[in-house]
């Protein structure tokens, strides 16, 4: 089979290895461009959320350059990502398109449907061989997972402007020229000395901001508008909510959650509402315990959990001290206007660390 | 006990206050939907929340100084695997946080998920929370209101306009007293004579007649008899859930898609119109999948946004342009039957 999919960062590479492994030709998607979302928001329905218009332009890409199947994934419900395989399916065939979508759901919530699916996808391949590639898949996940942490916490501190990016774009080619498990783990360490040899100023004192809100949004940077890179260039040291391997333990695997944040965000949001509504909720209060400087909020226009976490977000940005700025993101959204409106955030989180630093020198000093 | 008229009022209210009449208490409703009620509602929430859930802002602070309790239930599920809106499920969470002065919220959680009985536990948790907790007392109201709200679906089934049925109530006349007006037979058959518009979307915003620019009673109006969700038999729904390949998560969502796809297989109607709110979510799926449904049935179709600045006017020429285009269509259809 001939496979297309969408491009969700670094998650793209993973899957192209499985579908490799399982014998399978892959149509690596390309990074979603401009061009990309204005395909998909040309055929998808005004109002579906932006993940969906990229992943739309994504597949017809894919398409034209020969994919005869589409791989989908999504939580099961209540949110829409649940239908995102059913209504492409759908716009797709009503172009004239007919690819077989295979969707898969989380394995425990449908395990008979998931069990279909993954036999579908392993074909003639042995179950030690599916194993074995998904070892792989995973040690490259774990890897990339490093390589973004060790970026972000790089990318505030480094001399030269760029440097950290330029670094991590060239693990990532070794990472995806690795195949085999020892090939792996060699580009793996290799690309995190990569970005170890990125020169910084020991003197920085970057401020530290939490990103949280729906997963596709996070995880692709073309859809955030690079947030992360911004942020860093603007001396901000990112952490964001979801990373791969968490998300994969905690969503994937389990069909709870991340109980962690989940837990925190009981007393104000006792209630699973979908997406990552409730993460949202309690990912403020961790960020916020954690003595970090502010937390942005990404979420994709008319994304309902979102919208209802966001509405509690004054209350908490209130009651715990800390500072909230919300990015609702369409295909309207340009770089320059989130660009300001982080430059602005920035503004107010040095001016308020200023604010409490001084506060406790005059507090030690009387004290003296 | 104050209940805002939004969302699931329109499905729940005769239920909820016989109910809570029965109890010994008062029901007080939030006055009908005016320019007020959506301003101060879109004063108090997030900008880009969807105008069912501004409205509901508004109606509780219609309401939050004439009552000693506000009713702001949780609805989860309907049973089965549906689920409502996510924001019905962050609904008392919303209300709460808003940072309105408020009475106490009741905010029971309402799960038909799992084990039977659950709108009879929602009833007896409601009743507690208002201190009733006699279980006779609970028992007793719990029956009169369930029979109260099997009229009212009645009712429904039968064409009634909500409205029509709470201004009833509000005059302190019983549900009895309408059944004249309700329809015997739900009218699936093809028209002979006259047009027959569905439309469809949530109830709570095609039977709120200033958000909607009553859309309803325009069309009737019009001349055209005009279908609702609300029309379509539960028997008839159950087996609509059967046919598509996959349904939506959300109970309403699927009311509308079901309605739509009962309506087509009747081909009870001329054309489809569905009414839905700006940047709602849920509604994004439903629509692709109604517009590909109809245009399956080669059944014309038309999709009406409406939101915060929906002029009466834009709507009028819309609608006028479709009754017509309709027309034209039966005439040539007609004739060609009769050559
Ligand atoms: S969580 Fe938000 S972005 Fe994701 S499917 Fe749901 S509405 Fe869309
Ligand atoms: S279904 Fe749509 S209109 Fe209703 S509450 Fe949800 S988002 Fe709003």
């Amino acid at each position: 089979m001939k496979i297309g999919y969408g491009h969700m960062g670094t998650l793209t590479m993973v899957v192209e290895l499985l579908l490799e492994e399982l014998g399978h030709e892959p149509v690596v998607p390309h990074r979603p461009t401009r061009q990309t979302l204005a395909l998909g928001a040309k055929y998808a329905p005004e109002f579906a959320c932006i993940p969906f218009k990229i992943v739309l332009g994504t597949y017809l890409e894919c398409l034209e350059r020969g994919a005869d199947t589409l791989l989908s994934g999504g939580g099961y419900g209540p949110c829409r990502a649940g239908m995102y395989g059913e209504v492409h399916g759908r716009i797709l065939r009503d172009l004239g398109y007919n690819p077989q979508v295979i969707f898969l759901f989380p394995p425990l919530i449908k395990p008979y449907h998931f069990f279909k699916k993954v036999s579908l996808l392993k074909g003639r391949c042995s179950w030690f061989h599916l194993a074995r590639a998904i070892r792989k898949a995973w040690t490259k996940l774990t890897f990339l997972d490093q390589m973004e942490l060790l970026s972000q916490t790089k990318r505030p501190r480094e001399l030269t402007r760029g440097a950290t990016s330029k670094a991590f774009e060239r693990g990532l080619t070794y990472l995806h020229q690795a195949k085999s498990l020892n090939e792996i783990i060699e580009a793996g360490h290799a690309a995190l000395a990569e970005l170890d040899q990125v020169p910084v100023d020991p003197a920085a004192d970057p401020l530290k901001v939490g990103i949280i809100g729906e997963i596709y949004v996070q995880l692709e940077p073309f859809a955030n508008h690079y947030i992360e890179e911004t942020l860093g260039h603007l001396g901000v040291e990112v952490r964001r909510s979801i990373y791969l391997t968490s998300y994969t333990r905690h969503d994937v695997l389990s069909t709870k959650g991340d109980m962690s944040s989940r837990s925190l965000a009981m007393p104000y949001l006792n209630q699973k509402i979908g997406g990552h509504g409730q993460n949202s909720v309690g990912d403020v209060i961790r960020y916020a315990k954690l003595g970090y400087n502010g937390v942005v909020q990404l979420a994709p226009f008319s994304c309902i959990p979102e919208i209802v976490a966001k509405s509690l977000m004054p209350y908490l940005s209130k009651k715990y001290g800390i500072p909230v700025l919300t990015l609702f993101i369409d295909e309207q959204t340009g770089p320059t206007g989130i660009q300001t409106r982080l430059e602005a955030f920035v503004d107010l989180m040095e001016q308020r660390r200023a604010q409490t630093r001084e506060g406790a020198r005059m507090q030690t000093g009387s004290a003296v | 006990m104050g209940m805002p008229r939004a969302l699931f009022y329109y499905t729940y209210y005769p239920l909820w206050k016989a109910f809570v009449e029965a109890l010994g208490a008062e029901a007080v409703s939030s006055g009908p939907t005016n320019k007020e009620t959506l301003d101060a509602g879109i004063r108090e929430t997030v900008n880009d929340a969807c105008i069912p859930i501004k409205l509901y802002h508004g109606h509780v602070l219609d309401l939050k100084d004439r009552v000693d309790y506000l009713f702001v239930p949780r609805l989860v599920s309907p049973g089965g695997s549906y689920t409502y809106c996510p924001k019905f499920l962050g609904l008392p969470d919303m209300i709460r946080h808003a940072g309105m002065e408020l009475p106490p919220l009741i905010d029971t959680r309402l799960n038909l998920r799992g084990l039977p009985g659950g709108l009879n536990r929602f009833l007896r948790a409601t009743a507690a929370a208002l201190d009733f907790r006699n279980p006779f007392t609970q028992a007793r109201a719990m029956r009169h209101a369930l029979k109260q709200y099997a009229l009212y679906q009645e009712l429904l089934l039968g064409g009634l306009h909500p409205q029509r049925v709470f201004e009833a109530l509000e005059r302190g006349a019983s549900l009895e007293e309408l059944k004249g007006e309700a329809l015997a037979a739900p009218p699936d058959r093809p028209a002979e004579e006259g047009l027959r518009v569905a439309l469809l979307g949530y109830p709570y915003i095609v039977f709120d007649p200033f958000v909607s620019a009553d859309v309803y009673h325009r069309l009737k109006h019009m001349g055209a008899a005009v279908l609702t969700t609300e029309q379509v038999p539960a028997s008839a729904m159950r087996r609509m859930s059967r046919v598509l390949p996959q349904n939506c998560f959300w109970h309403y969502s699927n009311r509308v898609c079901w309605a739509a796809l009962y309506y087509i297989e009747r081909k009870a109607v001329d054309g489809i119109i569905h009414l839905t709110a700006y940047a709602c979510g849920p509604d994004a799926m439903v629509d692709k999948i109604l517009e590909l449904e109809a245009k399956k049935a080669k059944l014309p179709y038309l999709t009406l946004t409406i939101d915060e600045h929906t002029g009466t006017g834009g709507v009028q020429t819309r609608i006028e342009a479709f009754v017509d285009m309709l027309q034209a269509r039966q005439e040539k259809r007609l004739k060609e039957a009769a050559s």
